[in-house]
């Protein structure tokens, strides 16, 4: 029983050090091309506030649009984390959590969606 | 333009460094140190905060989790009293004076600091009998302590306190837009009788998924300026895994020692806001 736990604790951290490196490496990329540019790729202070926004600046890759994608990143990740948590509990049979997990999950949905029509 | 950042990343690394050991967000260092120090608008100054809480979180769950010190039960099962009170504060916002609420958790807070102090010299919580709900969720659990050198087997009680306790922690956080660390490292410890190096590393892995769940409103209301929060990510991130490594090689009474001069400031915080308001 101990091992099982264990193991999804140690599969749910690969999952986050892959997150959390991916993005520190798009952040620092967009910092170094905002430095080496000096341009943040927007006009004055301004920068895109919706994911759209910000993958269509990454596609020309605009300094602020890479920095924030790596930021986008590094905000799914602990959502990403809760989603994953759930088959790992349904592996180890333990449903309890599985219906734990679900519920969390459910309700950080709820509260994006909620940010949205807000 | 480099020189701000850096100091900022400098700032951020205290930041996460501080964060990642008591199991707090950091917002309460990146939030005065942007606007008081270096002019940066509250609402930029918001915005780089929940960036920095889900940086710690991230950053030093991952050290945490491969140690095993976070108890990801224990974490999960709270996560819904605290997305829960989130959403409900999130409703509630504007039908409350928040003057009453930030006397209520800054009272709360002292309180706490106060009970704490008391027990500074303990090191572990001793002769704690299993509650029937904590037996049933299988929340006790056991870690490898490397001050002690030796497996710390604990249980779990006062599971209803505790819980409740998250679902007040979430309302606070979605009604007054502060992070809740404090009041989910206190729940831990006092309620449920956690030993503290759990308490701190299971609210670190927690913080993360509520402050998630709210930043994506802050993106879209534009407080997340990618100048501003670029810094504090890569400074936060970096203070963090510096932070769970000090962490792992202190005593659980010094980590107490740490933590109630931080509890007292910002108990004190509060209890001046609530009589301004």
């Amino acid at each position: 029983m101990k091992s099982k736990i264990e193991g999804t604790e140690i599969f749910i951290s690969k999952i986050l050090r892959i997150g959390v490196i991916v993005s520190a490496l798009v952040i620092g990329f967009g910092l170094i091309l905002l430095f080496a540019t000096g341009k943040s790729g927007y006009p004055g202070s301004s920068f895109p506030t919706s994911p759209v926004d910000i993958f269509r600046g990454l596609a020309v890759l605009k300094p602020y649009a890479v920095i924030l994608t790596g930021l986008l990143i590094l905000i799914i990740t602990p959502v990403f984390r809760v989603g994953i948590s759930i088959f790992t509990f349904l592996k180890e049979k333990d449903y309890t959590y599985v219906i734990i997990t679900a519920i969390v999950f459910v309700i950080l949905i709820i509260s994006f969606l909620l940010g949205k029509v807000e | 333009m480099i020189t701000t950042k850096v100091i900022i990343l400098f700032i951020s690394v205290l930041a996460g460094f501080l964060g990642s050991l008591l199991g707090l967000g950091g917002g309460i260092i990146i939030t005065p140190a942007l606007t008081l120090m270096l002019g940066i608008d509250i609402k930029y100054a918001i915005g780089a905060s929940i960036i920095s809480v889900i940086a710690t979180s991230s950053g030093s769950a991952i050290a945490y989790l491969k140690d095993r010190i976070t108890n990801v039960r224990v974490g999960m099962f709270l996560e819904i009293a605290t997305t829960t009170g989130a959403l409900t504060g999130a409703f509630l916002a504007g039908l409350f004076s928040t003057k009453y609420l930030y006397l209520i958790f800054g009272l709360l807070l002292l309180y706490s600091a106060i009970s704490m102090f008391n027990k500074r010299k303990q090191e572990l919580p001793k002769d704690i009998s299993p509650s029937p709900l904590a037996e049933k969720l299988k929340l006790s659990g056991a870690y490898y302590d490397k001050v002690l050198s030796e497996t710390v087997e604990y249980n779990v009680t006062g599971v209803y306190g505790g819980f409740g306790m998250m679902y007040a922690a979430g309302i606070i956080s979605g009604l007054l837009g502060i992070g809740s660390g404090i009041f989910k490292v206190m729940a831990m410890d006092s309620f449920m009788k956690l030993p503290m190096k759990v308490s701190t590393a299971t609210s670190n892995f927690m913080i993360g998924v509520t402050a998630a769940a709210s930043a994506g409103i802050y993106l879209s209301r534009g407080n997340i300026n990618p100048g501003i929060a670029a810094p504090v990510a890569l400074g936060v991130l970096l203070g963090a895994s510096i932070g769970t490594k000090v962490m792992q090689r202190l005593k659980s009474s010094t980590l107490r020692l740490v933590f109630i001069p931080v509890l007292l400031y910002v108990s004190i915080e509060m209890i001046v806001k609530g009589v301004k308001l």
